[in-house]
């Protein structure tokens, strides 16, 4: 099997398993129990967010475990809109964040907050006028991610950081697509909100994290104990944060090695499928992107039908449409950069990962263009 | 009616996925695909799905009130390229009035099964079969006034 599907997740490395296996079989006290078996726990997870520090640059405190990047959103955006609900009630965000941070927009607005949903330009990046513009004194969050997705966009959030600043408005950064695949540290992002997410790097699902710099404000959204900092009650999934810290340790670690491989592989593959396969565009080529992710339109086919073409070889890819009743509009990304309707249902995401070789993606590029020519022989525009 | 699909079987060997064989084989070898020229087609007829954006074109040529000859094109997702190629070998050789009975629980039955999300797609091929036989009857009117 060849997988190129790493932007939705990724297989658990060797390492993480291992320190996850030992967490779970000798370390599985409760880390707010107060024996020598819990004491042993809460020591475990103090090095899990020291290491987690460490590796990205900010202090412990700063670290707030949770369950999943969609939950590591929704504290910031919830957190900050409940604890800043007598200063205003604006939210500045764009058109082509992930639904984790749309959806949770969407209930926001239902319960009277104003969002501003800046657009994208052609390439898929942020219109950083349009959102200074939109910028209020009733403005409490601004929340921009730092990679799309499903085109690997990079967004310029240090500019949108200063933006911020400058108002003393609060920003969040969605970065579950950079984290481990761009070397950086938490203080250049500019933002006093980050999530990153275990699965994406490597790491197990089920662990996330939130990096809430000292001061920012915030109000838990899941009450109870007072764990992590009161910030988010609930027993601590321990193994879990054992395995996110050891692979955002080991991902930092190779970050600017990988991604020069990756971004070598990625453009080989960009550049054969275009000498292979007529008329087809690759979605936010000329942006900065991160290093693994393609996204492609092949006009007059189905993105779906290219996948199970694809995937009836033993090739994993992924799109965003969907051809199913309740799924009208494929992929609001790729729409909100101004592809029609039907390149959108055209478009297919190739993303790479640890495991992707040279010989995969030659395979990839062979199969992709037998089955586009067999798919195009078919359709009907 | 609760419809039995039997995805391909799967015990981690080769890929687990939600169609039946007949639905793959369908898909990867599609039956009367093309276009029939203009003095071969007897009856046209498009239709789309404005809900997932997916289109079909289906030519017949009629002799003796049957359909000699059918082709279809399609753009759209494994469901519909499947459904539309089955659902011309269910018509291929009836005559008019067994073609315009057909429905889509018969094109599923062929293919034994389609996840239920998909159930939609099935719908495109024969609506474009109807489409087919009524521009026919009006290609035969028009002939009838004009000849």
């Amino acid at each position: 099997m060849i997988y190129l599907d790493h932007n939705a997740t990724t297989p658990l490395h060797p390492q993480v398993l291992e320190a996850m296996l030992v967490c779970l079989q000798e370390h599985w006290g409760n880390p707010s129990s107060p024996h020598s078996l819990g004491n042993q726990a809460r020591m475990v997870m103090q090095q899990a967010r020291a290491r987690i520090a460490e590796s990205l640059g900010c202090e412990p405190s700063e670290v707030v475990f949770c369950s999943s990047g969609t939950e590591a959103d929704n504290l910031a955006l919830r957190g900050v809109a409940g604890a800043l609900r007598s200063r205003g009630n604006h939210i500045v965000t764009t058109a082509i964040e992930h639904h984790a941070v749309l959806h949770t927009c969407d209930a926001l607005e239902e319960e009277g907050f104003r969002v501003t949903r800046v657009p994208v330009d052609p390439q898929g990046v942020v219109d950083l006028e349009s959102l200074e513009r939109s910028l209020t004194d009733q403005t409490i969050l601004v929340s921009v991610m730092h990679a799309n997705n499903e085109t690997g966009v990079l967004q310029p959030v240090e500019e949108v950081a200063r933006m911020a600043a400058r108002r003393e408005i609060p920003f969040h950064v969605d970065a579950v697509q950079t984290a481990g695949k761009l070397p950086f540290r938490l203080p250049e992002l500019g933002a006093g909100l980050v999530s990153l997410s275990g699965h994406k790097l490597y790491g197990p699902r089920g662990a996330a994290a939130l990096f809430v710099r000292e001061g920012t404000p915030l109000r838990p959204i899941l009450t109870g104990g007072s764990h992590e900092h009161d910030l988010r009650a609930g027993t601590e999934n321990l193994a879990g944060l054992v395995g996110l810290a050891k692979a955002v340790e080991l991902a930092v670690q190779d970050a600017a090695e990988e991604g020069r491989r990756l971004t070598g592989l990625r453009d080989e593959l960009e550049a054969r499928l275009s000498s292979s396969i007529p008329e087809i565009r690759i979605n936010g080529a000329q942006a900065r992107r991160v290093p693994n992710t393609s996204n492609v339109t092949f006009p007059g086919v189905d993105g779906e039908s290219i996948i199970l073409g694809l995937d009836l070889a033993g090739i994993c890819v992924s799109t965003g449409s969907a051809c199913s009743t309740g799924e009208p509009e494929p992929s609001h990304v790729l729409r909100e950069m101004g592809v029609s309707r039907r390149d959108a249902q055209g478009s297919i995401r190739l993303s790479l990962g640890r495991g992707t070789r040279q010989e995969d993606l030659d395979l990839t590029v062979q199969v992709l263009a037998d089955t586009v020519a067999r798919l195009r022989r078919i359709t009907s525009i | 009616m609760e419809r039995e699909t039997r995805p391909e079987e799967n015990a981690g060997h080769g890929p687990a996925l939600p169609y039946t064989r007949a639905l793959l084989e369908h898909f990867v070898n599609p039956r009367n695909v093309g276009e029939l020229s203009e003095e071969e087609t007897d009856g046209f007829g498009l239709v789309g799905d404005p809900g997932c954006g997916d289109q079909m074109k289906l030519w017949i040529s009629v002799s003796d009130d049957r359909i000699e000859r059918i082709a279809f094109k399609s753009f759209g997702c494994p469901g519909a390229i499947a459904t539309s190629s089955a659902l011309t070998t269910l018509a291929e050789g009836r005559t008019l009035e067994e073609a315009r009975r057909i429905t889509d629980d018969d094109v599923i039955e062929l293919l034994g099964g389609i996840p239920e999300h998909k159930r939609h797609c099935s719908l495109l091929g024969v609506r474009a079969l109807q489409a087919a036989l009524e521009d026919r009857k009006l290609r035969l009117q028009q002939k009838a006034i004009r000849p």
